[in-house]
């Protein structure tokens, strides 16, 4: 690669980096739903899909092609266009995140950073302004398919993804009052001192604020027990009642992605990120290959976690009621949320 | 590089701007001043203020024309339709737009040496961040207006709990 130049490099490194990214987060939704029904069928007694393949491990697949062949039905009197944006959105807005996260150690091959799509300074706000742009494609999809049950289910959709927003950045300000940057490769390095115990959650006392996070990031994800927006009860199917085929499948595909998105977020806000839980306890073996390895497998290793806890909660809990769920975000979460705000600066103020 | 954004994005908000008034259904207008906010944001970026662009994007962007958005779609508003008052609008608009457009290119060329002038590249590939430098200006040097602005707000809230109270 001697004769390219170093833009050339760049830029052939970097659509490297997002193809691969790309793949293996299409490839994570896709077995996180199998994830997800596997787990929750052993929760409540049941096998969950096991005749596809060793195990059922081609059912994402099968449904995949399922999806791809179904007739893509689109109502009359729906608004057109916006009927057809509106999952594109969702979509790409819960993708686009991704492109921010740090998911390995600072590993330079000519002059680019591989473990990261991009190492921005303002990484955090540019995760929690796509978030806040996704909340469109879902108000959108609701108001387009001109179906009262849709709608109904975006309006809970937008309204609780708007209030629960605001705690969500609240109690990430502990964390950067802590690392001084919104950069999320400095977040990570305030943790690394000391393994585990210099983690934002732990050694951080930002315990609070990850309270408050995980539960704001369920909302935000319109996941259970705060699965409102789609509760089948009340709304059929919710916002996306009238999507059929490939386009109800790219709303499947956004809301796990921006699980993974979220369970990124939290991996790398309060435990440490890429950085192994033993510090340097255990002593460096193995090559350079290996050393570039680790990380990644231990912030997958976290992220799964965090999968897991998230099919865990929707198996333990029953939904939230409505207005239960609005002053649960308004009149705990945000007080909460500040107040950890003010704890967390006096005690660096008068530390420092 | 920097230049190839600016045109993009700036022509994007331009177009954006224009289809928010060529528009009939309010929805669509909204969407289209979302695009304008959107590409605004990246003009700001490519500045080298990432944390306007930021805070456009999540303040703008995602909070304010959500809720613009969210009332459209709650009264349900149709398409809007042509009455003298809007034709008056296109006759007096054009010419006045196109007015204070020719003033005020003629005040910023004629006034550039006492404006100043700044460049257009450059600012991306430092990695300096100017969220320190926003905070000591608005927490401590101008804490007195911010606070008064924030007041402001405040008293608007209240003024609309008040308006939208029952009657008891």
């Amino acid at each position: 690669m001697s004769h390219l130049s170093q833009f050339q490099t760049f830029l052939l490194l970097s659509i490297l980096k997002i193809a691969v990214v790309l793949v293996i987060t299409l490839t994570a939704v896709a077995y996180t739903v199998l994830l997800e029904r596997k787990v929750l069928g052993r929760m409540q007694n049941r096998w969950g899909p096991s005749r596809t393949g060793p195990f059922g491990l081609l059912q994402p697949l099968a449904d995949g092609i399922k999806l791809f062949l179904k007739e893509d039905l689109l109502p009359l009197a729906a608004e057109r266009p916006l009927f057809i944006i509106a999952p594109i959105i969702a979509l790409a807005c819960s993708l686009i995140s991704i492109s921010v996260v740090p998911f390995g150690a600072v590993q330079h091959v000519k002059g680019v950073d591989m473990f990261a799509v991009a190492d921005l300074n303002i990484g955090l706000l540019v995760i929690l302004g796509i978030t806040s742009i996704g909340v469109y494609g879902i108000a959108l999809s609701g108001w387009s398919s001109n179906n009262k049950f849709a709608l109904l289910g975006s309006l809970r959709a937008t309204s609780q993804m708007i209030s629960y927003e605001l705690a969500l950045g609240l109690s990430l300000v502990g964390v950067v009052l802590r690392a001084q940057s919104l950069r999320l490769r400095d977040i990570v390095d305030s943790q690394a001192a000391h393994g585990a115990l210099s983690w934002n959650v732990f050694g951080g006392f930002q315990f609070v604020a990850f309270f408050i996070y995980l539960m704001a990031a369920y909302a935000e994800t319109n996941r259970s027990p705060f699965d409102l927006p789609e509760a089948e009860s009340e709304l059929v199917a919710g916002y996306h009642t009238e999507y059929s085929s490939m386009k109800f499948a790219m709303f499947f595909m956004a809301e796990y992605a921006n699980m993974i998105t979220v369970a990124c977020v939290a991996t790398l806000l309060f435990f440490g990120g890429p950085a192994s839980p033993f510090g340097h306890l255990i002593p460096t073996f193995g090559g350079a290959i290996v050393q570039a390895v680790l990380p990644v497998l231990w912030f997958v290793a976290k992220v799964l976690a965090f999968l897991l806890l998230y099919i865990w909660v929707r198996g333990t809990l029953p939904r939230f009621r409505y207005d239960q769920l609005m002053s649960f975000g308004w009149k705990f979460l945000l007080p909460l949320a500040m107040l950890n705000i003010i704890v967390t600066s006096l005690v660096m103020a008068l530390r420092g | 590089m920097q230049l190839a954004l600016f045109l993009i994005f700036g022509v994007l908000a331009v177009a954006g701007a224009i289809n928010l008034l060529l528009q009939r259904h309010p929805i669509n207008s909204a969407l289209s001043l979302v695009v304008v906010m959107m590409s605004l944001a990246v003009l700001y970026w490519s500045l080298g203020a990432e944390f306007l662009a930021a805070a456009q994007v999540i303040v703008y962007s995602g909070a304010i024309m959500v809720l613009f958005v969210f009332v459209i779609m709650l009264l349900n508003a149709g398409e809007e339709e042509h009455t003298t008052g809007s034709r008056i609008a296109y006759v007096a608009g054009f010419p006045g737009a196109a007015a204070i457009f020719c003033l005020l290119s003629f005040v910023f060329l004629s006034e550039r040496k006492a404006m100043g002038g700044t460049d257009l590249g450059g600012y991306l590939s430092h990695s300096a961040n100017n969220i320190a430098e926003i905070s000591r200006l608005l927490f401590r040097d101008l804490l007195l207006p911010f606070e008064v602005t924030s007041i402001l707000i405040l008293v608007a809230i209240l003024g609309a709990v008040v308006l939208a109270r029952k009657e008891q």
